[in-house]
C-alpha cells in the first residue's frame, strides 16, 4: 500500500474508530420511534430522560399513524428498524413472527418497578406470544358505548342497558321517539338509534368476541365463522340496520360525527377513548352532561359487562437494537406511573397500570369511569399476522350483507372461503415446521 | 475481405460505444423486470421476508386469483373509466388553452404560459389539499356556486358517482399546462406560408384549423396522446392524497391496488402479477394509439 493511499484509508476510518469508541464508552444514541400524538408528547418528556441517563441520547421521530405499520415494515425490510418503537398491540405477532423483536421477559423479571400483576390483564396478553413477552403495554384502549342521557331518558330508558336484549329493546324505543307516534312520517326519518359506519370492522367484532366467538379455530389454521357464536353476533349486529336502528352508511359518508351526535342524529355510537376529548372539545357547551359512556352490554345470560376489545400501543425493543439495555431503560423510564400520567394529562391516553388509575384527576372523571370497568373485561384479537387483513375482508363481508348483497349465511361461508384463503401460508408453515 | 474486417472492426467499436449505455439498461431495466417477473411466479410474502426459504413457487397461481378477485375488475375498470375520460380531456383543454396562449391576439402571453404551467410544478399534495376544500359540500366553493345559482350541492368526494369525475376535474386542471407548451411548440413549427396559402384559397378560420393545423400537429398528438394515457393509467397519488380510494372503491386505481397488495399487506408475489397485468395493457394501449395515428397519417398524406 502507498502511503497516499494508507493517507486515504486512514482518514476514512478515522471517525468510525471514534464513534465506535464513543459509543461503547459513553454516550450512546437511541432512536426512537413514536406515532401521532404520543410522538410529540414524548418528545416533550424525553430532556428529563436524558438529563436523568447521563450519556443515553435519544433521537426521536414521529410518525403518522396512518402510514406507522408500512413505515416499521420498510424499516424492518432495509436493516433500518429504530432501537425502540411505539408498536400497535396487534402487529406484535407479525413483528414475532418476523423475528424483528426483542423477548422481554428476563428484562421484566429483572426490573422490580414493571410490576406485571398491576397492569390490565386483557392488555398485557396481548404482548404476549406463545410464552414470550414482546412488549410492554404503554397506553391502553378499548372499546365501549358512548350515547346521550338525555335522549335515552327521553325515550324512557333511564340507565344503559346491560344486556343485547335490553340493549335492543332501548334502540327500538329511541327510534320510536325518533318517528314519533304515526310512524316513519310523522319524526325525522334521518334519526337513528345508533351510528356503526358499515366499513368499520370493530362493531361487529366486539359483539363477537362479546358472545364468545373464537373467529380461528385450530391454532389460526382457519377461519371460523360459521360456528354459532359468530352467526349470533352477525345476526345481532346486521339486524340493527334491518330494523333500520343504524343507517347503513360508510365513514365517508357521515360528514362529521360530532356534529351528528350534537344534533342527536343518532344517540349511541362505540368508540374508544380518543373520543372522550374530541366529544368535550367538539360538541357545544350546553350538551356537556347529556352524554356520557357505559360498559358494553352482555349477551344474555352472561354477567354484565360484556367483554371489548384489548387494544393499544406497546413499547418494544427491535432485535436488531445496539443499545439493548438503554433501549430497556427508556421503556422502563417511559412505564414509571408518574410518566403514565404524564401522557395521560397531554394526550388523553388511557394509562394501562391500574396504580396509575388511582389518581384523582382519572378516578373522578364519569365518562372515563367505563372505560375502567371495561378494561378489566377485555379480549384480544386472535394473535396472527395476517389479523389486520382478516378484519378487512370481516367488515367487507359486513358490508355487502348489511347493504343487502348477501344472506347471513353466504357472508359466513364466504367470510371462512376467505379468510381460509389468507391463512394458507400460515397453515403451510405451521404443518411443516418452518 | 478488407472490407469485411473493416465492417467487423466498425461493430466491435460500435458496441464499445453502446456498452455503457447497455450495461445500465440491463442492470437496471431489463434485471428488475426479470425477477419481479419471477417473483410474480411466487408466493412471497412477509414470512419470506422474514426466512426467504419460506416463499414457493407457485406458477400462474397469482394470476389466477387475481382474475378471480372481484377488487382487481374493480380497480381495472375504475383506471379505464380514468384514462378514457380524463386523457382525451386533458389534451382537448391542453390544445385549446396552447391556441388560446399561441394566438397572436393574446397579450402577456409568457405571463399566461407560466400561470398554465404553475399548477404543473406544484406538489401534488398541496393541491389535493386546496381541492378537498373546493370540493367541500359544506365550505367549499364549488357547493357555494351551485347553491347560489338554485342548484343542490353535491357531495363531491363521497358521492361515489361523482368522486372520479371530481379526481379527473382537477387532474386535467393540474396536468394540461404541461401538454399545452407542447402543443405550443408544436403550434410555432408550423410553417406560416401554409396558413398564408389556405388564407389565398379562402378557407375560413375554422378549416384552417382543421385541414392545416390538426394534421401539421400529428407527431406532437402521437407524443402527448401516449406519455397522457401511460400517465393517467398510472394513476395513484390523487386517489391516495383525496378519497383511499373510496368511497366503496369508486377511485381505487390499478396502482392503488398494486401498493396496498406490495406495501400494505406485503404480498410482493402477488403486487408483481398485477404489475405484469398493467404492463402488456399499456403496451397494447400504446401500439394501437400508434398504429391508428399512423394510419390516419396514411389517409391525410
Amino acid at each position: 500500500m502507498t502511503r497516499a493511499a494508507r493517507a486515504v484509508v486512514t482518514t476514512l476510518l478515522l471517525p468510525a474508530a471514534i464513534g465506535a469508541c464513543a459509543g461503547d464508552s459513553r454516550e450512546v444514541t437511541l432512536r426512537l420511534w413514536a406515532l401521532g400524538r404520543e410522538g410529540e408528547v414524548v418528545r416533550a418528556m424525553l430532556p428529563e430522560f436524558e438529563r436523568t441517563h447521563p450519556g443515553i441520547h435519544v433521537r426521536e421521530q414521529q410518525i403518522p399513524f396512518s402510514a406507522a405499520h408500512e413505515k416499521l415494515l420498510t424499516a424492518f425490510v432495509g436493516n433500518a428498524s429504530p432501537d425502540v418503537a411505539q408498536l400497535g398491540n396487534s402487529w406484535i405477532a407479525e413483528f414475532a413472527a418476523l423475528h424483528a423483536l426483542e423477548p422481554l421477559d428476563a428484562r421484566v423479571a429483572a426490573t422490580p418497578a414493571i410490576d406485571a400483576s398491576d397492569y390490565f390483564p386483557g392488555i398485557w396478553e396481548t404482548n404476549r406470544l406463545g410464552d414470550t413477552l414482546y412488549g410492554i403495554p404503554w397506553y391502553v384502549d378499548t372499546r365501549v358505548i358512548f350515547y346521550r342521557t338525555d335522549l335515552l331518558a327521553a325515550a324512557g330508558v333511564p340507565t344503559f342497558p346491560t344486556d343485547w336484549t335490553a340493549w335492543r329493546a332501548a334502540m327500538v324505543r329511541l327510534q320510536k321517539a325518533n318517528r314519533g307516534p304515526g310512524g316513519a312520517t310523522a319524526g325525522d326519518a334521518d334519526r337513528f338509534a345508533l351510528l356503526a359506519p358499515v366499513n368499520e370492522w370493530a362493531t361487529l367484532v366486539v359483539l363477537a368476541l362479546e358472545r364468545g366467538a373464537p373467529l380461528l379455530r385450530d391454532g389460526g389454521r382457519y377461519g371460523d365463522f360459521e360456528e354459532p357464536h359468530f352467526r349470533d353476533a352477525f345476526a345481532y349486529y346486521v339486524g340493527l340496520f334491518r330494523d333500520h336502528l343504524a343507517p347503513s352508511v360508510n365513514d365517508l359518508e357521515v360528514a362529521n360525527r360530532y356534529q351528528s351526535f350534537g344534533a342527536g342524529d343518532f344517540a349511541m355510537t362505540i368508540s374508544g377513548p380518543w373520543d372522550i376529548g374530541e366529544y368535550r372539545r367538539r360538541l357545544p357547551a350546553t350538551l356537556a352532561g347529556r352524554w356520557t359512556t357505559a360498559a358494553m352490554p352482555a349477551p344474555d345470560g352472561d354477567t354484565p359487562p360484556g367483554v371489548s376489545l384489548a387494544s393499544g400501543s406497546s413499547l418494544v425493543v427491535f432485535r436488531s437494537a445496539r443499545h439493548q439495555q438503554a433501549a430497556w431503560a427508556l421503556i422502563a423510564w417511559l412505564s414509571d406511573p408518574a410518566r403514565q400520567l404524564e401522557l395521560y394529562r397531554a394526550s388523553g391516553d388511557l394509562p394501562p397500570r391500574r396504580s396509575v388509575w388511582r389518581d384523582t384527576s382519572l378516578a373522578r372523571d364519569p365518562a372515563v369511569a367505563a372505560f375502567r370497568t371495561q378494561l378489566e373485561h377485555v379480549a384480544p384479537l386472535p394473535k396472527v399476522p395476517e389479523i389486520e387483513q382478516i378484519c378487512v375482508v370481516i367488515a367487507q363481508y359486513a358490508e355487502a350483507t348489511v347493504r343487502g348483497a348477501l344472506s347471513d349465511s353466504a357472508a359466513l361461508a364466504g367470510l371462512d372461503r376467505d379468510v381460509d384463503r389468507l391463512l394458507e401460508k400460515r397453515r403451510w408453515l405451521l404443518d411443516h415446521g418452518r | 475481405m478488407a472490407a469485411d474486417l473493416g465492417a467487423r472492426a466498425e461493430r466491435r467499436a460500435a458496441l464499445v460505444f453502446l456498452a455503457p449505455a447497455l450495461t445500465l439498461i440491463v442492470v437496471f431495466f431489463v434485471l428488475p423486470i426479470l425477477a419481479a417477473l419471477v417473483l410474480s411466479l411466487t408466493d412471497f410474502d412477509i414470512y419470506a421476508i422474514a426466512a426467504p426459504r419460506t416463499a414457493r413457487f407457485v406458477g400462474a397461481h397469482n394470476y389466477a386469483v387475481l382474475v378471480r378477485t372481484p377488487l382487481f375488475w374493480t380497480a381495472l375498470g375504475n383506471t379505464l373509466y380514468y384514462v378514457v375520460v380524463g386523457g382525451p380531456l386533458s389534451v382537448a383543454v391542453s390544445l385549446g388553452a396552447a391556441l388560446l396562449v399561441d394566438s397572436r391576439l393574446t397579450r402577456a402571453r409568457a405571463w399566461f404560459r407560466a400561470i398554465y404551467f404553475a399548477p404543473v410544478v406544484t406538489t401534488l399534495v398541496a393541491v389535493a389539499v386546496i381541492w378537498k376544500y373546493l370540493y367541500d359540500p359544506r365550505f367549499g366553493l364549488l357547493d357555494y356556486a351551485l347553491r347560489a345559482v338554485g342548484l343542490p350541492a353535491i357531495d363531491w368526494l363521497g358521492n361515489r358517482h361523482w368522486a372520479m369525475p371530481a379526481l379527473i376535474l382537477m387532474t386535467v386542471w393540474k396536468n394540461f399546462g404541461y401538454n399545452m407548451l407542447i402543443f405550443i411548440a408544436g403550434l410555432q413549427a408550423i410553417p406560416e406560408d401554409l396558413y398564408d396559402a389556405a388564407r389565398v384559397d379562402g378557407a375560413t378560420a375554422l378549416q384552417r384549423f382543421r385541414y392545416v393545423t390538426l394534421p401539421q400537429l400529428g407527431p406532437t398528438f402521437l407524443f402527448v396522446g401516449l406519455t397522457t394515457m401511460i400517465g393517467y393509467t398510472q394513476l395513484f397519488a390523487e386517489p391516495y392524497v383525496m378519497t383511499q380510494g373510496g368511497p366503496l372503491h369508486a377511485t381505487y386505481s390499478i396502482v392503488e391496488y398494486l401498493y396496498e397488495e406490495g406495501f400494505r399487506w406485503w404480498r410482493l408475489g402477488s403486487a408483481a402479477a398485477i404489475a405484469f397485468v398493467l404492463f402488456p395493457l399499456i403496451l397494447g394501449a400504446t401500439l394501437l394509439q400508434s398504429r391508428l395515428q399512423a394510419r390516419s397519417r396514411a389517409r391525410a398524406a
